[in-house]
């Protein structure tokens, strides 16, 4: 009996390796742990969902509404064993008990059946007005309900900051186990928190530089499945993808412009590596740096008017700024002696990079209206920034206890995560445009 | 050979017989080499009955070129590079001539350069890094009579350690071009 399970198991895994790269499923998920906190947190009081009468929901809503929450670092969620009451209506709510818990904030709510799925309704109150700042209720899938969890805390965000939350995002990242011929590289696909980790690759030749369209529909990476590196579209509902660059040399960084039309790379196919510009719907390409220093990473502004890149033509890696459509370029990192991978922030104020101090490569974010560099890691090995796309985290990789790990900072102060799967290596996180 | 008197042939005998006898008892002598099997390389053929010759089956392995046989100069494929730099260091120009010497007399031969770094530094920059030492290596054998179509450039930046470890003993090793037959 045994046999007719293995078998088609064993052909599976035959198939995959000889084919060097396959689609793969299950995979372990990233643990989140948080490692700093904001100390002018808001206190808010997410009390477990009520419950209709004989339903088992899938998930603790509420319980992932204030992780979401606490992890923005902004909010300080009340655990639930410090709670005098647990409310679920409107008129079981006593505003006095909450305010004398000293929080800011109420949020209650109630799980109910509808049709094949769920309804869910809450409301977030002010506690110290006693008046409804939000209420509304949405319907999903039972399979589907840790994401509408992820949108209550988004909007909850919305309403208390003033600016889109993230938690309903997803994240791309690369992980690798094992060396040489028995390597395991796979890009893979998560909840911005983590869970429902999905592999939308997986090689036995490196993978690398995971790149999210601004619909959020499709992922552009590198791959040396065929023993040299080639660039990727891949659409992530139907797993189907196009080869975009193959060129003699490197065929790396690749980066659409916002308005998804074109796809910015780096190419050595004349020579050292220049950043060209690929229209996707014409198929023109066009070389914009011509330098025989390396030219690299290019990174669009959010207008996609210019263009940021490193490039090591003044003797040492620095971040420089052209149109993107190419010409002279100016040199905007000042500090430091390699400053490389940039990226805009969403409202284009601000650029994402690693940076090295005193030998150290770090995270820095550097003001380009101020012309300051403020620090937001402190390992020796960061790299990989990546902006959420409401501007407030940067998610990059970093090592920890020695294996590849992700950590999320927040930009204004403070807050900090770690994610990391169990075993293997992560890095090269990418996080997805808003999801809406 | 003299006449031999019967009595002398008669002792002969009985002294054979009696050594047989006692040579039951004891130790037999061991047999008598067997004929070799294998005509010896100077064996020829004669004329007279057919005979046919047979080579010696060896079993020992053979290299798959030059390049890995330990005992020869070729085997030294992989060029180390300082950090951050494409720059060939000098003791590095014997080993990449002697590679240059054996394409230029080998034109049907043809090599991948795989330009590697170590994890310092942003991974694209390091594929770019990775490329230029490939291409520094490429550059000095085409210097040195190799033909352009012999080589191809192969950067892996860092995507390939070859020693794992967040430390210089691990990254002197990773900072490489391997010319790969």
């Amino acid at each position: 009996m045994s046999r007719h399970i293995r078998l088609p198991r064993l052909l599976l895994a035959l198939i995959l390796m000889l084919s060097g790269v396959g689609l793969v499923i299950a995979a372990p998920r990233l643990n989140i742990e948080i490692t700093g906190g904001i100390e002018a947190a808001q206190p808010i009081a997410i009390v477990p969902f009520g419950v209709s009468e004989g339903l088992v929901p899938p998930v603790d809503v509420a319980a992932i509404v204030s992780a979401d929450l606490a992890r923005t670092g902004r909010f300080k969620p009340m655990p639930t064993r410090d709670m005098l009451d647990m409310p679920s209506t409107r008129e079981a709510v006593d505003f006095r008990d909450w305010s004398l818990l000293g929080m800011n904030n109420l949020v209650i709510g109630r799980v109910e059946p509808e049709g094949e799925g769920y309804r869910i309704g809450f409301s977030l109150f002010d506690v110290f007005r006693g008046n409804e700042l939000a209420s509304t209720s949405l319907v999903g899938t039972k399979a589907g309900m840790r994401q509408t969890a992820h949108r209550i805390a988004d909007l909850i965000h919305e309403k208390l900051t003033g600016q889109p939350g993230v938690a309903a995002t997803r994240i791309a990242y690369i992980t690798s186990s094992g060396s040489g011929d028995s390597m395991t590289v796979t890009l893979k696909v998560s909840d911005a928190d983590g869970y429902n980790p999905q592999t939308i690759v997986s090689s036995g030749e490196p993978i690398m530089s995971p790149a999210w369209s601004p619909d959020g529909r499709r992922i552009a990476y590198v791959s040396f499945e065929n023993r040299r590196p080639a660039i990727y579209i891949q659409e992530l509902s139907s797993g189907r993808r196009d080869l975009v660059a193959s060129y003699p040399g490197i065929n790396g960084s690749p980066a659409f412009s916002p308005d998804g039309v074109r796809l910015a790379m780096t190419l050595s196919k004349d020579g050292s590596a220049d950043i060209y510009t690929l229209n996707l719907l014409s198929r023109e390409l066009v070389r914009l740096t011509d330098h025989y220093a390396i030219d690299t990473e290019p990174a669009w502004s959010p207008d996609g008017r210019s263009l940021i890149f490193t490039s090591d033509r003044g003797g040492s890696p620095q971040i420089y700024r052209m149109s993107a459509s190419g010409g002279a370029a100016e040199r905007i990192s000042v500090e430091g002696d390699y400053n490389g991978r940039a990226s805009y922030s969403p409202d284009g104020r601000s650029i994402a990079m690693v940076t090295r101090i005193n030998g150290a490569f770090r995270i820095g974010v550097l003001d380009t209206t101020r012309g300051l560099t403020r620090l937001l890691s402190s390992g020796n090995l960061d790299e990989s920034p990546s902006f959420a796309p409401n501007g407030s985290m940067v998610i990059y990789a970093t090592i920890h206890g020695g294996r590849g790990v992700l950590a999320a900072a927040a930009v204004e102060g403070g807050g900090s995560q770690r994610l990391s799967q169990d075993s293997g290596q992560v890095r090269e996180p990418a996080w997805s445009p808003l999801i809406r | 050979m003299p006449v031999q008197s019967v009595p002398y042939m008669t002792w002969l005998a009985l002294s054979l017989v009696a050594a047989t006898l006692v040579g039951c008892a004891s130790t037999p002598e061991p047999p008598p080499l067997p004929e070799p099997v294998a005509p010896s390389p100077t064996y020829q053929p004669t004329a007279g009955r057919e005979t046919r010759t047979a080579p010696l089956e060896s079993p020992r392995p053979t290299y798959a070129g030059p390049w890995e046989d330990p005992s020869s100069p070729l085997s030294n494929r992989t060029i180390y590079f300082d950090y951050d730099t494409a720059e060939i260091k000098p003791e590095y120009l014997p080993l990449v001539r002697t590679h240059a010497r054996y394409l230029g007399s080998h034109s049907e031969t043809r090599v991948t350069l795989e330009g590697h770094t170590d994890e310092r530094g942003t991974r694209e920059y390091n594929l770019a890094l990775g490329d230029q030492r490939a291409e520094a290596v490429k550059r000095l054998m085409l210097a040195e009579g190799v033909l352009p179509d012999q080589m191809a450039n192969l950067a892996y930046g860092e995507e390939r350690p070859a020693a794992a470890g967040h430390n210089e003993q691990a990254w002197r090793l990773n900072r490489r071009v391997i010319i790969q037959y």
